[in-house]
C-alpha cells in the first residue's frame, strides 16, 4: 500500500537493486547524465552520455511478498539522440542527455521530453501486444503473396503477441539555442514547456516545433560584459504563469509570464548575501546554484550550490529558510578540488513526496538527505559491497577532526571520481533512485 | 608572499584549463569559461594587492622569477593568442560562445609560430624585459584595440595603472567573448 514518504527519523533504507555493468572500467558512453521517476512512480527513465535512454518499469507487488516493493526492470531502451557536427562552427554536438522530464500521462502511451545541448525531443513509449493476422495480400511472414493465388476475401484479426514496447520520436524541437542546454520544464498546463541554455530561456508548445519564444535573455550587448549565467530553470508545480530560473551568482529570479512577453524583469529575486568570512578565490564558484527544484507544493524551492543545499520560502527573498551543509568538510580543500575539476561538479537535489525530506549527492559514492521536520541528516552510500538484497545501509560518517573513529572515513579518503550527481526520488512512495558514474540504485524503505 | 605565490599558482593552473577546454568535446562551455575567468580575475587581482603592497613597505622588487611550470613561457604566448585570435569574431554581430580558430590576421606581434597548430609544449621562450610591470606570465605588448575602443584603467584602486595592467585587465574581459 503506498504511503507518502516518512522523516528518515523513522526510516531505514535498504538495498533494492542496481543496474549496470559491474567492471570498474567504465564506458565513457555510460556514464548515467539523467535520472528521472514519472509522476506515478511505475517508469523510472535513465539518461546517459551515449544518448541513449533507458526506461525501467515497476513490477506489480506480488501477493505472494507484500513486504517488498515491486523492482524495477528494462522496459525499454532507445537511442534518443545522436552525436551531431555544426559545419558552421565546426563543432561537435555531445549526445549526452542532459535532462529527460516526464510528460503526465494521457492514454495508453507515455511521452517523455528529453534533450541534449542542442535539441529536445518528444518520445512516445508504447505497447504492443497484439498484431494483426490474416492478410489478403500478404503472407504471414511479409511476403506479398502472388495475385492469381488470391481468390478470397477475408478481414484481418488481432491476435495477441508478446509485448513490444516501442518508442518513436514525435516532435524534434531543433535550432533555437545558441548555448548549451541545462534544463527543460514541462508547464502545469500541459501544453507548454520551457528550455534553458546559458543565456536565454525559450516557451514551446509540445505540438509546435518550428517556433519558441524567447521569454528571458540575459546576453548582454558586449559579450565582455557578462558577468552571470542560467543555470537552472524550472516551472511552478501549480501556478502555469511563473517560473524561476537560477544563475552562477547564486541567484534565483522569479518571473511571472502574465507581466510582459519578455520576462527580464523579474517578480522576485531570491539571494543570500555573503559571509565575508568565507571569502576565498573560489567562493564565485562554489556559490553558483547547480539545481533549483520547487516543493510539491510549491511553497517552497530547494537550490543546490557546491557546498550546501538551501530551501527557500517562496514569500521571503532575502535568505532562505533553511541550510543545509552537504560536505563543508570540503571547504579547506578547494583549492585541489579546483585543480582536479570537481569544483565543476552540478550536483542536484530532490524532494520526497510529501516535502519533508531532501537528498543530494556528494562524493566516494555518498548521498545525503535531510529531514526538514526533525532536523537530522544521514549520509548514505553507495556501493556493490552493501548490495545484498534488502540489506539495511549503515549511516556513514566522514571524520572531520584529528581523531579518526571506527567506521569513519577521513576526508583525505575519498575518492573524488566516485561522485553522485544525480537521484531521484519516489513520487509517492520511499523509494530512490541513486546514480553513480555508471550503475544505477535503488533503495527502499525497510518495511517491516 | 604565499598569497602571491598562490595566486600566480591558481592563475597558471586557471590558464591552462581555459586551454583545455577549447579541444574538449562539444564546444566550450560558456559557463566553466566565466567561472574559470572569475578565478582568474581574484587571483590576479590578489597577486597585483600583495605586490603593491610590497612594494609599499619598501621591500626590494625581485626579480621576475621563473615559474615552476615548465609551460610558464608559452602561457604568457597562448593567452595573447586568446585575445588576438578571437578578434575577428568579436566583430560578428551574433557571439556564439564557439568560435572556430581564425587565422590570426589581426596580430600585431612579430613571429611567425603557427598558432593553430601550436602544441602547449613548445614555445617562445623570448623573456620580456624586465623594465615591464608585467608579470612573467601575461604578455606586455598591448592588445590590438577594436575601433571605438578606449584603452581605460584598471577598475580596482589597487591595481597600478600602466601598460601591463590595462592589458590585464583587457586580457580578462576578453576571455568570454573568445569562447
Amino acid at each position: 500500500m503506498c504511503r507518502p514518504g516518512g522523516g528518515s527519523s523513522d526510516v531505514q533504507w535498504c538495498f533494492s537493486q542496481v543496474k549496470g555493468a559491474i567492471d570498474d572500467d567504465v564506458a565513457e558512453a555510460d556514464i548515467i547524465s539523467t535520472v528521472e521517476f514519472n509522476h506515478t512512480g511505475e517508469l523510472l527513465a535513465t539518461g546517459d552520455k551515449g544518448g541513449r535512454v533507458v526506461i525501467f518499469q515497476q513490477e506489480p507487488e506480488s501477493k505472494n511478498q507484500p513486504q517488498c516493493r515491486g523492482e524495477y526492470n528494462v522496459y525499454s531502451t532507445f537511442q534518443s539522440h545522436e552525436p551531431e557536427f555544426d559545419y558552421l562552427k565546426s563543432l561537435e554536438i555531445e549526445e549526452k542527455i542532459n535532462k529527460i522530464r516526464w510528460l503526465p500521462q494521457k492514454n495508453a502511451a507515455q511521452f517523455l521530453l528529453s534533450t541534449n545541448d542542442k535539441t529536445i525531443k518528444l518520445w512516445k513509449i508504447s505497447e504492443r501486444d497484439k498484431r494483426p493476422e490474416g492478410y489478403n495480400l500478404k503472407e504471414e511472414d511479409g511476403r506479398y503473396r502472388d495475385p492469381n493465388t488470391v481468390t478470397t476475401l477475408r478481414v484481418p484479426i488481432f491476435r495477441p503477441m508478446d509485448l513490444m514496447v516501442e518508442a518513436s520520436p514525435r516532435r524534434v524541437f531543433a535550432n533555437a539555442h545558441t548555448y548549451h542546454i541545462n534544463s527543460i520544464a514541462v508547464n502545469s498546463d500541459y501544453e507548454t514547456y520551457l528550455s534553458a541554455d546559458d543565456l536565454r530561456i525559450n516557451l514551446w508548445h509540445l505540438e509546435i516545433t518550428d517556433r519558441s519564444f524567447n521569454i528571458v535573455d540575459i546576453k548582454p550587448a558586449n559579450m565582455e560584459e557578462l558577468t552571470e549565467v542560467i543555470t537552472a530553470a524550472e516551472f511552478h508545480p501549480n501556478q502555469c504563469n511563473t517560473f524561476v530560473y537560477s544563475s552562477s551568482k547564486g541567484t534565483i529570479r522569479m518571473c511571472d509570464m502574465r507581466a510582459s512577453a519578455l520576462c527580464d524583469k523579474h517578480a522576485k529575486m531570491f539571494e543570500e548575501p555573503e559571509d565575508p568570512n568565507n571569502r576565498s578565490f573560489f567562493s564565485e564558484i562554489i556559490s553558483s546554484i547547480s539545481d533549483v527544484k520547487f516543493s510539491h507544493s510549491g511553497r517552497y524551492m530547494m537550490t543546490r550550490d557546491y557546498l550546501s543545499v538551501k530551501i527557500w520560502d517562496l514569500n521571503m527573498e532575502t535568505r532562505p529558510v533553511e541550510t543545509y551543509q552537504v560536505h563543508e568538510y570540503l571547504r579547506s580543500k578547494l583549492c585541489s578540488l579546483y585543480e582536479n575539476d570537481c569544483i565543476f561538479d552540478k550536483f542536484e537535489c530532490c524532494w520526497n513526496g510529501n516535502d519533508s525530506v531532501v537528498m543530494t549527492g556528494s562524493y566516494n559514492n555518498f548521498f545525503r538527505m535531510f529531514d526538514r521536520g526533525y532536523r537530522q541528516d544521514v549520509t548514505l552510500e553507495a556501493s556493490r559491497e552493501n548490495s545484498k538484497p534488502r540489506s539495511v545501509l549503515k549511516p556513514r560518517k566522514v571524520s572531520t577532526g584529528g581523531k579518526r573513529k571506527k567506521d569513519e572515513i577521513s576526508v583525505d579518503s575519498l575518492d573524488f571520481n566516485k561522485k553522485i550527481l544525480h537521484t531521484a526520488w519516489h513520487p509517492l512512495d520511499n523509494i530512490i533512485a541513486v546514480a553513480t558514474t555508471n550503475n544505477l540504485y535503488i533503495f527502499q524503505e525497510k518495511l517491516n | 608572499m604565499e598569497v602571491n605565490v598562490e595566486a600566480r599558482r591558481i592563475l597558471a593552473v586557471s590558464i591552462s584549463k581555459l586551454y583545455a577546454s577549447r579541444t574538449q568535446r562539444g564546444g566550450l562551455r560558456l559557463h566553466r569559461s566565466l567561472l574559470l575567468s572569475l578565478v582568474m580575475r581574484s587571483a590576479r587581482d590578489i597577486y597585483h594587492s600583495s605586490r603593491e603592497s610590497e612594494e609599499s613597505t619598501g621591500a626590494h622588487s625581485a626579480p621576475e622569477e621563473p615559474m615552476d611550470t615548465s609551460s610558464s613561457p608559452g602561457e604568457q604566448t597562448r593567452l595573447s593568442e586568446a585575445q588576438h585570435e578571437p578578434q575577428p569574431a568579436l566583430n560578428s554581430a551574433e557571439l556564439a560562445p564557439e568560435e572556430p580558430d581564425n587565422a590570426d590576421d589581426c596580430c600585431d606581434r612579430d613571429t611567425t609560430e603557427d598558432k593553430e597548430n601550436l602544441s602547449p609544449v613548445k614555445q617562445s621562450r623570448k623573456r620580456r624585459g624586465k623594465a615591464s610591470a608585467a608579470p612573467d606570465f601575461l604578455p606586455s605588448k598591448r592588445a590590438r584595440l577594436e575601433p571605438g575602443e578606449e584603452r581605460y584603467a584598471a577598475p580596482l584602486g589597487s591595481c597600478r595603472a600602466g601598460a601591463g595592467e590595462s592589458l590585464t585587465t583587457l586580457s580578462l574581459n576578453r576571455v568570454i567573448p573568445a569562447f
